[in-house]
């Protein structure tokens, strides 16, 4: 856009040139996020997808293996996240009235718990598998007690789907710190693109919402699979 | 549409600003006014180069293909090079021209142009995605340069994820890429639709070109990301053995398959979807009439994206799939038809009684509705379960998808690119060189692909690069061969004579086919902010009987001479170019 200075005499502060008024931009920038978030849906999806078929394949042993996961740690990182959620919404709800010391406040505490999700799933979960050698590939599943007496190859099945999954899932979250480091930074400047219009305070709520949603659908997938 | 404001040779009405007037290619002349640019017109032409270069690559090596089959012990490649050629070709021509081509030339180019914008939604994202696309272009490149890939496009795990010993993730890395780019451009096009329309321009006031974009960006959102997702896993498991698909791990290859077709089934509509756009507005545009059933061919779009998800296991019908399931997906497969069939039928039926005009672009329409049909009929031996079992991994099938794919889509873009030509450049191509092309595209078509019915049909696999157990497959081999030598020349003249028109062409009017829609109200080219003031749309799409007759007359005259500066009626006087 560097190359499109013309425009509007009439020119309004946070209005790209493309479009007549910010009500406008504010609805263009949501249909657009919509649009992308359906994508983001499908892009699960497949994952979920591949996910129901083993599970309904190998249901014994997917319940067998489950219980190596540690429920506390899941259930604190959702804690973690839904906690996430809400300071997003409030950081949302003070961009409506352009509060922009509270706004970085509350994405100041989304990201903080965004790294917490991310520092409990690096250090106390990821790691545990590899000394139990339940990571996928040669040696997986010869500590036999971690498997808690499932078949070698549907438990590999089950933590290859947990690791892509659940990386996939962090991948997002990683992209959801930029982005909410981004946009904090925007209100610190005081930029008109986020300080005259809420939506795009509110664009970056709904990925994370999404981010979020993912996980509470894998939580239960993954850590609670019941008999 | 008298409230529109022409901004051609006249000098425009309104209130100045400072750049009003300056065409896009004039507003900056450095690299770096292109390589950063916002505008949609520029990134549509920077996508125009490199989807071309992309069509060299990918036909050099379809040339290679054909000339290895001319012989049944095979003529220049070893059985490794011969598989790394196929992939190579199916992989460059698939992701890095046929998908990208409409959408993101004549898309990018026109739907801002043809809904009253002055920019498509999101330029930055637009400017992104074309970075992100030759990102994977390079890519791909580079790995079909440093070993090649040998599993075909398709990628068919095991195969692709724990044996081919060759470049397979980094070309997977570059499709996903691809795919990346296409997800951006489909979000700008659905935001740019829903939102950026000009007053007055209706939904059902949209030209039909717009409405095969929106649904093809419908398909791509819901299509890609399952592709992208699924080649992920290969990479996954190919690079950390994290076994989905491969049995030697507890996965289920046939899984791979169900969620490669779940999105390159639709890939193909995809692809043909914005060509039937374009032959849409080409028809209006060349019989001069309101196309034929306009409601029942915008739906039929939507119609073609809904069911061309439900379709994929017609791929698989000779795997581990149910026969239940495959006879409802034959059934739905068959279902597929009556949308096309909509299309087409309306299309012949606009030219009834219109002022029908054989000019290159319409000769491109003509072509595409041979083409297509062939292409479509033959896609129904395909879905009927018992002849596919036949015909399946036969050049049967590599006939039929080169018809549908490669005749819909690039008889389409050929068409678009001579049509919307002087809109872009501002300049004539040569009209006998185009009708020479057009004519030679379809030709050397029929006779490269023709044959390949026939070969098919007497059971030559596809993909293999000798057939001595069969010598008598080698005279539809060469009259295939000769074909493409005839399909290259009607390719590589356009190439030639679209270059030479940029400075040589004579100069083009505003609306030198005497055509209805925004884009031929604005200058040829168009301004960079495309209108001097937003146009409010007072008319109905393809209203060509409300044109008065001075109007008609004049663009009729203009359609036998195009481009020229000042026509002459019947009568022998000369109108002048914008009367007032």
């Amino acid at each position: 856009m560097a190359a499109v200075t013309h425009d509007h005499d009439h020119h309004v502060e946070g209005l790209h040139h493309q479009f007549e008024d910010m009500e406008q931009q504010s609805e263009t920038y949501l249909v657009g996020m919509w649009s992308f978030l359906v994508s983001e849906v499908m892009f699960f999806g497949a994952m979920f997808l591949a996910y129901s078929l083993y599970r309904w394949k190998y249901q014994a042993d997917f319940h067998a293996v489950h219980e190596n996961l540690s429920v506390m740690w899941g259930g604190i990182n959702t804690t973690v996240l839904l906690i996430s959620s809400f300071t997003m919404v409030m950081g949302v709800h003070f961009a409506q009235l352009r509060k922009g010391k509270l706004v970085q406040m509350m994405l100041g505490a989304t990201i903080a718990c965004a790294f917490g999700f991310l520092f409990i799933k690096f250090t106390f979960e990821w790691p545990a598998k590899a000394v139990e050698h339940l990571v996928p590939g040669p040696t997986f599943g010869t500590i036999k007690e971690a498997l808690h007496g499932a078949n070698p190859r549907p438990a590999e099945l089950f933590f290859s789907l947990y690791f892509a999954m659940t990386g996939f899932h962090a991948l997002h979250i990683i992209v959801g710190i930029l982005m909410l480091a981004y946009l904090a930074n925007m209100w610190r400047k005081e930029h008109p693109l986020v300080t005259k219009d809420y939506v795009p305070t509110e664009l970056i709520g709904l990925y994370w919402h999404f981010v979020d949603l993912v996980w509470i659908f894998l939580f239960p997938l993954f850590y609670l699979i019941p008999r | 549409m008298s409230d529109l404001n022409p901004s051609n040779a006249a000098a425009p009405e309104g209130e100045p600003t400072h750049d009003e007037g300056v065409s896009y290619l004039e507003a900056g002349h450095t690299i770096k006014s292109w390589l950063l640019t916002g505008d949609h017109k520029r990134i549509a032409i920077l996508y125009l180069i490199s989807t071309t270069l992309f069509f060299v690559v990918g036909s050099i090596l379809a040339g290679l293909i054909r000339l290895e089959l001319t012989s049944p012990a095979g003529v220049l490649l070893e059985n490794d090079t011969y598989n790394k050629v196929f992939s190579a070709h199916g992989i460059v021509m698939i992701f890095f021209f046929l998908i990208p081509a409409i959408p993101a030339v004549l898309g990018n180019f026109l739907i801002p142009l043809m809904i009253g914008a002055r920019d498509l939604a999101f330029p930055r994202l637009n400017l992104a995605s074309w970075y992100v696309f030759m990102a994977a272009g390079v890519l791909a490149v580079f790995g079909l340069c440093t070993g090649g890939v040998d599993t075909g496009w398709t990628f068919y795990t095991p195969y692709s994820s724990l044996y081919s010993n060759t470049q397979v993730t980094i070309v997977i890395m570059a499709a996903f890429l691809a795919g990346f780019s296409s997800i951006m451009t489909a979000v700008n096009f659905i935001a740019t639709v829903h939102k950026m329309r000009a007053p007055g321009m209706t939904w059902f006031r949209l030209p039909l070109f717009v409405w095969a974009a929106y649904a093809t960006s419908v398909m791509i959102v819901l299509g890609t990301p399952v592709i992208a997702i699924t080649l992920a896993l290969v990479v996954l498991e190919r690079v950390f053995r994290l076994g989905v698909f491969s049995p030697e791990l507890g996965g289920d290859p046939v899984l791979f398959q169900h969620l490669f077709w779940f999105y390159s089934h639709p890939a193909v509509y995809i692809m043909i979807l914005p060509s039937f756009g374009v032959i849409s507005e080409l028809f209006a545009a060349f019989t001069r009439k309101r196309v034929f059933g306009y409601h029942f061919i915008a739906f039929s779009s939507i119609a073609i994206a809904g069911l061309g998800f439900l379709v994929w296991g017609h791929h698989m019908f000779v795997t581990s799939q149910s026969m239940y399931q495959g006879v409802v997906f034959s059934l739905i497969s068959f279902l597929v038809a009556v949308p096309s069939a909509i299309k087409v039928f309306n299309w012949t039926a606009t030219m009834y009684k219109g002022h029908v005009r054989m000019q290159t672009p319409f000769l491109y329409a003509l072509g595409f509705i041979g083409l297509f049909t062939v292409g479509g009929l033959t896609g129904l031996f395909l879905a009927s379960m018992g002849t596919d079992v036949h015909l399946t991994a036969t050049y049967f099938v590599v006939a039929h998808f080169h018809y549908v794919m490669v005749g819909g889509t690039i008889m389409g873009f050929l068409g678009g690119i001579h049509f919307w030509w002087p809109k872009m450049f501002g300049r004539m191509y040569p009209e006998f060189w185009g009708k020479l092309s057009a004519i030679s595209v379809f030709v050397g078509f029929n006779v490269t692909f023709m044959p390949q019915f026939i070969v098919g049909f007497m059971g030559m696999p596809r993909r293999y690069h000798y057939y001595y157990f069969a010598p008598e497959f080698q005279i539809y081999n060469i009259l295939s061969t000769a074909g493409a030598t005839v399909l290259a020349f009607g390719f590589a003249l356009p190439a030639f004579y679209l270059t030479w028109s940029l400075k040589k062409g004579p100069k083009a009017t505003a609306n030198p086919w005497g055509a209805h829609g925004l884009e031929w109200q604005t200058a040829s080219p168009p301004i960079t902010a495309n209108f001097v003031s937003t146009p409010i749309v007072t008319d109905e799409v393809y209203d060509y009987s409300h044109m008065d007759e001075y109007e008609q007359q004049k663009s009729t005259l203009e359609m036998d001479k195009p481009g020229t500066p000042g026509v002459e009626t019947k009568d022998g006087e000369v109108i002048a170019e914008e009367p007032k």
